[in-house]
């Protein structure tokens, strides 16, 4: 297929998944800061979210204080906020319209609805916590259609492989994202069992990753933070999990190997990530230190973005 | 101006018998039902995405052109007398191109002046003597027809370089069936979803000399902000081609490959819906981003086709289409089927005189323009406009022609006020392969939909309407 399609249909993936992130993150920060202040303690929340979907910097330049208004429209509707939900759906769409012939109808009007809902019905933000609830739930029901679109309309060829890269390579940074802001409530020395500050945080973190049922069928225990960090780092039957994006993306790159009959550096790079987190375990892992464990994560995951687009997309 | 004629009724009060049966199913269906019809037509159209952008309009970025649930419909008979006069114009364009790049018998005929093809803008000096598969320069041809009494068709205009509007055609037809079931259960209409294999298949037979024997075509479309965009990947897709953009493409000795997920593809037959001027930096404007540096020297080599060819617009172009009817018969020796509007060529000082004696009852148009922009209509127009005109025209006379207005036929169309005649054109597509030509029954007619207005261009308040030919 053409390099150019094989990046559109990558980046569109990742436009969709970066859309619900961030729904998904504003969701469960406004969940948090409901709470009084005694349950969630000093911190602002709203510049935690920003931390967390990596826009911190560029928002401080256009405001000065990171509230719900501003960090709620820097986030959903922002203009000048390249990754706001509101420009990755308009890239989205863009992409899509650059290979409608690569993707399926039904993948197609996914998109394409969502961006005329953006207009006909968002055009002007949310004036109300109802107004915004719908909007959230907009977006990540758009995000649910458009893969289970792909997953059951694309012919299982490269077009569907590079689409799910996007995913697989998005949802692992922004994992990776979550537990770089918060690694800090999860450190086992600062652990107050059973405070009540903790409970929230902890599972604030889970919802934004939609894993707080999840964290009760696999562990069958009260939220505890290493079990937490395991989930979302090693266990690889949480969608969500570092684990679980690599044993994917490895995956999907065999496929293409298989397909192209070669394989390459992109093959290499991934399945020596997926290596990694197939033989740590969680307390070498807090050994280690967590924090530059996700960073080193971070860096790499971005490396193998690198060398997929060198590879395939140009 | 002539009363115009009326496709479906006969003056008198009946029915012409092509319309018969639709006049029927429209006395048996409520107008609440057309208009709720009409509606679910538009969202079909918004979601699937059959948008065009209008140059210069900041509002909107992508409109629907508004589609009329109304069908036009043309008998059997009125089609193959249509289709034998398509053939016959496509053949002589085509024999008009390779004369005129290669030994311009026509010239020395004193048929055509030489100076319109010479200082002609669109007239490609880089094309004299180059061969192309088969001889064939127009593959696909977009000519516009209109009716203006029972008998006879008449060419508008001929559109040889990348004539749009084939997805409306199938678009049109593929909404039109899934709305109006039973109305398809009372006619019996020619198919037209066939154009794309036949397209295909026209397009891999001039293939050139050392291309595979599955030659690979693919689809240059200028990208997603070009206005005919959806048209592009509409057909691409239907084609089962890849889409692609000048920088997907690369030239390498010669040869034309495009850059995939799996290294360098061979190209051999382009589909390209980019104008001349920018399909090649090298070549022609230094300035296109559009294009492929190098492509016309691969061209020039024999090793990729490039459809239509390079330097069409010299058959197209508004100053030869007077000569038509005699490049027709220099050609083929036979009289032209269809005619031509009569046509003044504001050139020749007789006709100027003429035309400027009578500009509020002629239509003037740029011999360059396209699109319905840059004409008068004189009758429509104001004083000022005219006056206006009359200094462009004794400025420079050679840049314009002139026609009477033309009573265009009238079709019946949906109206805020309920069904009203409305003029229409027709825009049949011919294609030529090397062995046959061939013209899906029907095409996309356009309507204008404002009362009284003949402007039928969808960039300028025109709709469309899904075409039958009625078999027999």
């Amino acid at each position: 297929m053409l390099s150019r399609t094989a990046e559109n249909l990558y980046w569109l993936a990742r436009y969709v998944e970066r859309a619900e992130y961030l729904a998904r993150t504003i969701d469960a920060t406004l969940r948090v800061t409901a709470l009084p202040a005694a349950y969630i303690g000093k911190t602002n929340e709203w510049d935690s979210a920003l931390l967390t979907a990596g826009v911190a910097a560029s928002f401080y330049q256009a405001y000065e204080e990171a509230n719900e208004h501003n960090v709620v429209e820097y986030l959903s509707f922002a203009q000048n906020n390249p990754s706001s939900i509101r420009n990755c759906i308009e890239a989205a769409r863009l992409n899509s319209r650059s290979v409608r012939t690569a993707l399926t109808s039904e993948m197609w009007d996914t998109i394409n609805s969502a961006w005329i809902e953006l207009q006909a019905v968002w055009s002007k933000g949310t004036s109300t916590r109802e107004d915004l609830a719908k909007f959230l739930r907009f977006v990540q029901e758009t995000s649910l259609r458009f893969d289970g679109s792909a997953y059951r309309t694309m012919l299982r060829n490269d077009a569907y492989w590079f689409s799910r890269m996007g995913v697989h390579l998005e949802r692992a940074d922004n994992t990776a994202r979550i537990l770089d802001v918060k690694y800090h409530v999860l450190l086992p020395e600062e652990e107050h069992v059973g405070g009540p500050l903790d409970f929230y945080q902890w599972s604030s973190i889970l919802r934004s990753v939609s894993a707080l049922t999840a964290y009760h069928w696999v562990y069958r225990e009260t939220l505890k933070p290493w079990l937490i960090a395991d989930l979302l780092i090693l266990n690889d039957t949480l969608p969500r999990s570092l684990a679980s994006c690599y044993g994917n993306l490895v995956r999907n790159l065999d496929q293409i190997g298989v397909a192209y009959g070669r394989q390459g550096p992109a093959q290499r790079h991934a399945r020596g990530i997926r290596n990694r987190l197939e033989h740590s375990n969680m307390n070498d892992i807090f050994q280690h230190g967590v924090h530059e464990f996700i960073q080193e994560f971070i860096a790499d995951n971005s490396r193998l973005g690198e060398i997929i687009t060198k590879q395939y997309l140009i | 101006m002539a009363v115009a004629f009326d496709e479906m009724n006969i003056p008198g009060g009946d029915l012409r018998p092509a319309y018969q049966e639709l006049a029927r199913w429209l006395k048996e269906t409520p107008p609440e039902a057309l208009e709720y019809r009409r509606q679910e037509a538009e969202l079909l159209f918004r979601r699937i995405g059959i948008t065009f952008a209008v140059y210069g309009d900041s509002e909107s970025t992508e409109r629907l052109i508004p589609f009329d649930v109304i069908p036009r419909i043309m008998s059997a008979k009125e089609w193959a007398v249509l289709e034998k006069g398509l053939k016959q114009r496509v053949r002589a364009l085509n024999m008009f191109l390779r004369d005129i790049y290669h030994g311009r018998d026509i010239l020395r005929a004193d048929i055509v002046p030489a100076d319109l093809i010479f200082q002609n803008p669109v007239f490609r000096p880089e094309m004299n003597g180059q061969e192309v598969p088969h001889d064939v320069y127009v593959h696909i041809a977009g000519i516009d027809i209109v009716r203006v009494d029972a008998e006879d068709f008449i060419v508008l205009e001929d559109n040889a370089r990348t004539p749009s509007g084939v997805s409306y055609m199938l678009e049109n037809r593929e909404i039109m069936m899934r709305l109006f079931p039973d109305l398809f259960a009372r006619h019996r209409v020619a198919p037209v979803e066939r154009y794309p294999d036949e397209l295909l298949s026209a397009l891999r037979s001039v293939a050139p000399q050392g291309a595979s024997g599955e030659p690979t075509v693919a689809l240059l479309t200028p990208g997603v902000y070009n206005s005919a965009y959806y048209e592009h990947s509409f057909l691409a897709d239907k084609l089962g081609i890849e889409l692609v953009e000048g920088r997907d493409l690369v030239v390498k000795n010669n040869e034309v490959f495009m850059r995939t997920t799996e290294g360098l593809k061979r190209v051999d037959v382009i589909y390209r819906r980019v104008d001349d001027d920018f399909l090649d930096p090298l070549t022609f404007r230094p300035d296109s981003v559009l294009g492929v540096p190098g492509l016309m020297s691969a061209y020039a080599a024999g090793n990729i086709t490039l459809a239509n060819a390079v330097g069409t617009g010299i058959a197209d172009d508004k100053a030869i289409y007077s000569y038509m009817p005699d490049i027709v018969k220099f050609y083929l020796g036979e009289e032209p089927i269809l005619k031509n509007v009569p046509t003044w060529r504001c050139r020749e000082p007789k006709d100027l005189a003429y035309v400027l004696d009578n500009l509020s009852e002629l239509v003037v148009k740029e011999v360059h323009g396209s699109g319905g922009y840059g004409m008068l209509i004189g009758p429509a127009a104001t004083k000022a406009t005219i006056e206006a005109f009359r200094d462009k025209l004794k400025r420079e006379p050679e840049g314009f022609i002139a026609q009477p207005t033309l009573a265009l036929s009238t079709c019946p169309t949906c109206t805020a006020s309920g069904l009203a005649p409305r003029h229409v054109d027709l825009r049949p597509f011919v294609l030529t392969g090397s062995k046959s030509t061939t013209i899906v029954p029907g095409g996309l007619t356009r309507v204008a939909l404002k009362e009284g207005s003949l402007v039928v261009n969808s960039s300028q308040g025109g709709g469309t309407k899904d075409t039958w030919i009625l078999d027999e």
